[in-house]
Parts: C-alpha cells; structure tokens; sequence
C-alpha cells in the first residue's frame, strides 16, 4: 500500500506525517497527533463525534483520508479555546482540554471555574458549561465543532436552524434540549 | 465493541487528466474505483462489501468542483462539486430551490461537506435523493471515456440499482441543467424514518410550469426516489395534470397515477404497501405546494 507525505496545519501548528492510503483523518488525528479529543464512535458517517473543522467546514472525519488533507486547515475541538494547552505550548499534545466543573445554575455546590479567565474557552465551550450541555462528554467535541461551524456560517440562528445543524451529532445523554440551550446562549 | 476505524489496504491515486481516469479504470478493471466525497465507498469498504485496490480521487481534477450559472446556459455543477457547496450557490438558492431542498434532505450538514451530488447520482441508489430532483430538472450528465465526452439525460442513467449507464472506463464530469421553463416551480418531498437525514422511504420531485399546449395551462415532471429499482419518472401521473384544468380532483387522480407507477419492495425501511401509500400522498402534497407556488400563494 502507498504511503504519502503530507503537511497540514492542525488547530494552527504545521504537521508533517507520512500516512498509508487507507489511515482516515481520525485517526491520524487520534493516533498519529494524539489530539484524542476527537471521537470515534462509529467510523461510519453516522454519529458526528469525529466531526473537525476542515478548511472552515465541519466534516465527519473518518470519511476523509488523511492524505486528502494534506495541505488543508483542520480545528479539533482541542484548538476552539482561544488558549488551550495546546495552542499555548506548555502541555504535550495529547493533553486534552481541563476539566472544568460548570454552574449548573440549580444551586450545585461543585467547585465552580467558569474557565473563561484560565483557558480563554471559546463562547459555545462556555455556554456548553454555563448550561451543562455536557453528560458523559463523548459526543461533545463534535458537538462544539458543528455548533461552531454553525455560528460562523449563521451567527443568530433558529432553534430549527440549530437542530437542523446538529442533527449529524448523536447524543445518547442529554436529550439535546440543554445543548440547543447552549448554542442560542452563545449565538 | 468499539467500530473499527481502519479501512481496508488500497492505493490512493491522484489521476493527472481525465484521460488518466479511462486508462487506470480500464486496465485495473474491477479494482480500480472512483471516489469523490467517499462518505459510500469507504462505508461500503469498511463493511467488506467491495475491496478496490485503488482508489482513484477525481475531484482534484480541473473543474471537477466548479458550479457555475449564466442565464443563457443554466447551471453547470462539478461531478466532484460537494452538497453544501450547491445547496448554497446562490443561482441554486434562486432558479433550482428543488435541488437545495433534495440536497438539504441527505444525512447531515458534515456529511454534506464531503458527499456530492456526482456521487449520489453514479452509486444509482434507488433512495437517491438528487435523483429525482436532476429527472424533473432535465439534467444531463457529461461523461468522460475513451471516445471523448458523450452526454446522457439524467432520465436514462439509471439502469438498475447500483447500474449506470456509464460503460467501462467511463466517467461522470458535470451535470448540465439548462434554464428552466419561464415560470418554473418545484419541490421535493422525503419521508424517511425519522424527520431529519435518513434514507427515503419515499421521495417525490415536482416541477410545473405554465404551457399553453397543456389543456390544463400548466406542464408537470413528476419523479419518484426510492419506491422502484431505479429512480422513475411517472408519465401518467403528468399526462393527468396535463388533460384537464388542475382541480383538487386532478390532483388527487395524479397521485393515484404516480402510486401506481411504482413498483416498490419492502426493506428494512418499510412494506411496499405503505410506500406505494406514501407514494400518492406525498405526490398529492407536492403537487399542491407546487400549485400554491405557480399561483403564488
Ligand atoms: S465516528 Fe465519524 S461519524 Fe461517527
Ligand atoms: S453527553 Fe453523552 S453522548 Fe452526549
């Protein structure tokens, strides 16, 4: 099988790899970068927790060969916040995002950091937190990024609109309501 | 389980010319395949179903994903062109809504980013959603083999499921869509299993416009996805609306028309006799919604 040299910038920073035909953009995004941010969760097309920016455009991920991005533009939900870790040099790659504990606006007494001040997150992280769109976390990075995506593209959208825009991204915890919430929030 | 990732080994080629294209198809019969957005091929791979060892990426190709539009010439859309980038080009927002609106119906917005319409048309799925919609619009496909160029009309592509009209070493360039009829309206209807991005059950494309020959003043296509092993256009169901003045009553004698046009299976998705159902009442929607348009209303 052929192998291909490619460079690309990832959340900012170019990358050199040298990948087989058949590596997809996750993972070489999980494995060979380590940005373990992006998930997979069916490889299909089907769930949206790959979901990255690629050139502006949020794509699912395992459907795009990593050597079809050589030479493309690529955000991770690790390169949203203005000051990530990574964005900033002090962590190795890899590191994800902090956990940061958010109010969850019903009285929760858990140590709350708004985030805003430490890691710069961007408005659809902080709204993500402010309105606990956030269970078990799996499909949140593909939810930022679309939402992302969304807002760039339609900064004041519908909740039709955002519904519309999220429904590649399959959450089985919250029930989506909290994360339309979020995403009106940070619009 | 996890979902495995990895696809199955291949080489990914960049072809130089479309020339390229006709000599790799031919001479790796069988082993060699296009792909443009991949969001089928590499699914269809992943789950075994087919095993190329090439892959040969088109899309690069010059004018693979141009869409362009004059008033003279209507609309030219790159085979390699994605969904998003159609559904929003302005001259589609304005003179080919049908399109936008089938294109808006296929699985996500990120998956929309990749797919393209050359691709949906080529992979001949009976549930193709830009199908219809390129039927009634009067598409024609430029294809590429080893003779040159050749165009055939959107209406005779489909042969089979999975089956195309394009021969060995063939393949699809753009889809041409001339201006349409002064006066022109569609739409298109989906009803899949869930309200959002799930494969047809049934698909109905409409268009009418004002045409003096028509008894009734007015002209129809009318073209069905997913009910038939090939996408269909349903003749009677036009020649109905054609011979007398669009009444409820037409309408609702045009839908039963286009109902028994169809020849639909029963899948996972749904019986054939819930989907010849849907068939009619979906036309009947369609047809009314294009009608309210002509009318403005
Ligand atoms: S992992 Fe890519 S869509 Fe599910
Ligand atoms: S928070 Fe668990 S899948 Fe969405």
């Amino acid at each position: 099988m052929s192998q291909h040299s490619i460079t690309l910038t990832v959340n900012g920073t170019t990358e050199r790899a040298t990948v087989p035909s058949n590596m997809t953009l996750l993972t070489m995004l999980r494995e060979v970068l380590v940005l373990t941010g992006t998930k997979n969760g069916c490889a299909a097309g089907e769930c949206g927790a790959c979901t990255v920016l690629l050139n502006g455009e949020p794509v699912n991920s395992c459907m795009v060969l990593a050597v079809e991005a050589d030479g493309a533009e690529i955000v991770t939900v690790e390169g949203l916040a203005h000051s990530a870790p990574d964005k900033a040099g002090e962590a190795g790659r890899g590191h994800t995002s902090p956990v940061t504990t958010g109010e969850t606006g019903r009285g929760h007494t858990s140590p709350v950091t708004t985030g805003e001040d430490r890691w710069g997150l961007d408005a659809i992280q902080q709204a993500f937190v402010d309105l606990t769109g956030v269970q078990c976390g799996f499909c949140t990075p593909g939810m930022l990024i679309s939402a992302r995506a969304l807002l760039d593209r339609n900064p004041h959208p519908s909740e039709a609109e955002i519904k519309d825009a999220l429904r590649g991204n399959l959450c089985r915890c919250t029930g989506y309501t909290r994360i339309v919430e979020a995403v009106k929030q940070a619009a | 389980m996890l979902p495995t990732p990895g696809l199955p080994s291949f080489d990914y080629i960049q072809p130089a010319s479309p020339a390229d294209v006709t000599k790799m198809l031919l001479k790796h019969d069988g082993d060699a395949r296009l792909f443009m957005g991949g969001t089928d091929v590499f699914v269809r791979m992943r789950d075994g179903f087919i095993t190329p060892k090439f892959l040969i990426d088109v899309k690069r190709l010059p004018g693979m994903t141009a869409i362009k539009f004059t008033k003279r010439a209507g609309l030219t859309i790159g085979a390699g062109a994605s969904m998003n980038a159609i559904a929003r080009h302005p001259a589609v927002v304005e003179h080919y809504p049908i399109l936008a609106q089938a294109i808006d119906s296929v699985a996500s917005y990120q998956l929309r980013t990749r797919a393209t319409m050359g691709g949906n048309l080529c992979n001949a799925s009976p549930a193709a959603d830009t199908a219809p919609a390129a039927i009634v619009l009067g598409a024609n496909l430029v294809l590429y083999g080893r003779r040159g160029e050749r165009v055939v009309p959107a209406e005779k592509f489909f042969l089979a499921p999975g089956k195309t009209a394009l021969k060995p070493g063939e393949f699809l360039l753009r889809i041409e869509i001339s201006p349409l009829p002064k006066g022109a309206v569609g739409k298109y209807m989906k009803l899949g299993r869930n309200a959002h991005g799930d494969l047809a059950i049934v698909g109905v494309a409409v268009l009418g416009y004002p045409d003096k020959r028509a008894k009734s003043g007015y002209a129809f296509r009318i073209a069905l996805a997913s009910v038939a092993p090939t996408p269909i256009r349903s003749p009677q169901a036009e020649s109905v609306l054609m011979s007398s003045p669009i009444t409820p009553e037409v309408i609702a004698r045009a839908a039963t028309a286009a109902m028994e046009t169809a020849q639909p299976i029963s899948d996972v998705r749904s019986s054939a006799e819930y989907r010849r159902a849907m068939v009619k009442t979906l036309t009947r929607r369609a047809l009314e919604a294009v009608v309210d348009l002509m009318h403005g209303t």
